[in-house]
């Protein structure tokens, strides 16, 4: 439909959407009903499972673009550029919005390219101003915010996970499936191979609802494993700061900061971490900040809303503890 | 073997950033100038293409203000052979798209094998530029490389492209479009040979019409920069360290309902 909010679809690699289209499709759903206009997906993927179409009806897509062809697997700019500005230039959407992964980055940075429309990349509010999209994008190692607005239409746009409020599944709700005819170009380049991270068994970094993460604090990578105890009591994602992963204690994929991840979690704990500029940038739009440091003028007490200022080695073990106590009631 | 590689000039993360009076741009006085971290990894593994095969020439390219000749001059000084600096009023005001127009403009002009851009630029954190020169171009690309290996007859570039989960290993055919990701090499410091040296090299102005371009209005456009909003007074939670964990367990989850 002209005028619909396109979400481009994150896919887990077995057919389901990631859990962070829930919010791309709750925020799609809430601009579009401002305009009288509505939310659809476009998914490009090799086999997408009954159950993923289920749930993005549920999510709020009253429609599916439902591209299936292996030559979307792995992702390849070259192809999943001309398909989608393929399908945007016959069904002229308002907006193409995605979620900030490695992947949407780059394809709706060349999707604007290709269309001549502006990308508001990370943005971490959305909002219509007498019917025009303005974005608000944290700029400077998020020391300011940025108010940008397009020029023309489709508005393109990447939306920071965690910010934005999720769709809760309404039962029930269905998605009308198109399976649109496109003509994939082959891909220049070719996938040797793929080399799987160790799988730690803990949440993804940029997607996690709680971060714990540690710096110079923790003395050595061995200690790393404290954190990683306390992660696993309550769910959370373990990260580490610059100066943890450039002494080689941690793989730079799990830096958090300008240089690294910005995420934006539910709950951010950090231990050991004096809270430089550059490790602020990457975290400083999580919900809750939790300090835990021996020094009590170290700068991450200044944008925490809980501190303990003690001894990382005596409180990050008692409050593995404690949140286990808590959560087996 | 030609290498373009295209870097920024942003302020230096430690520097402080006001708005200036239109609330649109910085106020730039007073500001410490640095070449965008992620561009000095694709700089060096510039550089280091050259080394390992013996020849070949990298050339570092800039947009922006008079300022950003000094950006050049630090690349020069890295070990760039020479410098191309996008200088033209018409540029101001200029978007990614923008900026990706004239660089895709003066990369078809130079005929690289290969153009390298860092990841992102640390001041507006957009990230687009390189992906939409390749698009712009028709070249293959991957972005936030952690490694990288151009084959001997210099005809193709093996990349390890870091997702979510894991690294892609991909094979381009060159020319190609590749960004720096971290973790891909570890930035030289320039020599006090290197930073004299780096006077007598060339740094040549282009205008928009030597590119016959005309630039476009921007597509997407500032309407206001302000500072972030003070986050509410946090409150350190005294006593025992026993003591002060049930009370910080019980605050996250009764009064923040974090968890």
């Amino acid at each position: 439909m002209a005028g619909a909010f396109w979400c481009i679809v994150e896919d887990d690699r077995e057919g389901n959407p990631k859990k962070v289209m829930a919010e791309v499709l709750g925020e799609a759903s809430r601009l579009a009903a401002q305009m009288g206009a509505q939310a659809e997906a476009v998914w490009l993927t090799d086999k997408a499972a009954p159950e993923g179409i289920k749930l993005l009806g549920e999510l709020g897509a009253k429609r599916i673009w439902l591209c299936e062809d292996p030559a979307f697997v792995p992702y390849r700019g070259e192809a999943w550029t001309a398909v989608v500005a393929e399908l945007a230039g016959k069904e002229s959407p308002q907006a193409i919005l995605g979620p900030v992964t490695t992947r949407q980055r780059e394809l709706m940075a060349r999707l604007a390219a290709r269309l001549g429309a502006g990308l508001a990349a990370d943005s971490t509010a959305l909002a219509l101003e007498d019917g025009k999209l303005v974005a608000t994008r944290p700029v400077y190692a998020g020391k300011l915010l940025s108010k940008v607005t397009w020029a023309r239409v489709p508005w393109l746009a990447t939306l920071r996970p965690n910010v934005f409020r999720p769709a809760e599944p309404q039962g029930g709700a269905s998605a009308q499936v198109e399976r649109p005819t496109v003509s994939i170009p082959s891909a220049m380049m070719k996938l040797v191979e793929r080399k799987e991270e160790a799988s730690t068994g803990l949440p993804e970094l940029a997607e996690a609802e709680i971060v714990v993460s540690g710096g110079r604090g923790l003395k050595g990578p061995e200690n790393f494993v404290i954190l990683e105890d306390l992660a696993k009591v309550i769910g959370a994602a373990v990260g580490a700061s610059r100066a943890a992963v450039d002494a080689g204690w941690r793989p730079h994929r799990f830096q958090i900061g300008q240089t690294g991840r910005t995420i934006s979690p539910k709950l951010y704990m950090g231990f050991g971490i004096s809270g430089a500029i550059q490790h602020l940038a990457g975290m400083r739009t999580s919900k809750v900040i939790c300090a835990v440091n021996k020094d009590p003028e170290a700068p991450i007490f200044k944008i925490a809303d809980y501190g303990i200022v003690g001894d990382l080695f005596e409180v990050a073990p008692l409050l593995a503890t404690e949140f286990k106590k808590l959560l087996e009631k | 073997m030609k290498i373009l590689v295209m870097v920024k000039q942003v302020p230096d993360t430690a520097t402080q950033v006001k708005v200036a009076s239109d609330s649109r741009a910085i106020d730039t006085t007073g500001i410490t100038w640095i070449v965008s971290p992620y561009d000095e990894f694709a700089l060096e593994e510039a550089l280091r293409i050259k080394e390992k095969r013996g020849q070949g020439e990298v050339v570092a390219v800039s947009l922006g203000p008079d300022r950003v000749k000094e950006t050049l001059r630090s690349c020069l000084a890295m070990g760039a052979d020479r410098a191309i600096h996008l200088l033209d009023p018409a540029w101001e005001t200029a978007d990614t798209l923008m900026t990706a127009r004239a660089l895709a403009a003066v990369i078809k002009q130079e005929t690289p094998a290969l153009a390298l851009f860092g990841r992102q630029a640390i001041d507006d954190d957009m990230g687009s530029v390189g992906a939409q020169v390749a698009e712009l171009l028709g070249w293959p690309c991957a972005s936030w490389i952690m490694e990288e290996a151009v084959d001997e007859a210099g005809k193709a570039v093996r990349v390890g492209r870091q997702v979510e989960g894991g690294l892609e290993v991909f094979d381009l055919p060159l020319p190609a479009v590749v960004s720096a990701q971290k973790g891909l090499n570890e930035p030289r410091y320039p020599t006090l040979k290197g930073i004299m040296g780096a006077k007598k090299k060339e740094v040549r102005d282009v205008k928009a019409a030597d590119l016959g371009i005309s630039p476009e209005p921007p597509a997407l456009s500032v309407t206001k920069l302000e500072a972030l909003p003070p986050r509410p007074p946090g409150r350190i939670i005294p006593g025992e360290p026993a003591d002060a964990v049930k009370e910080l367990v019980r605050s996250l989850r009764e009064d923040a309902k974090a968890i």
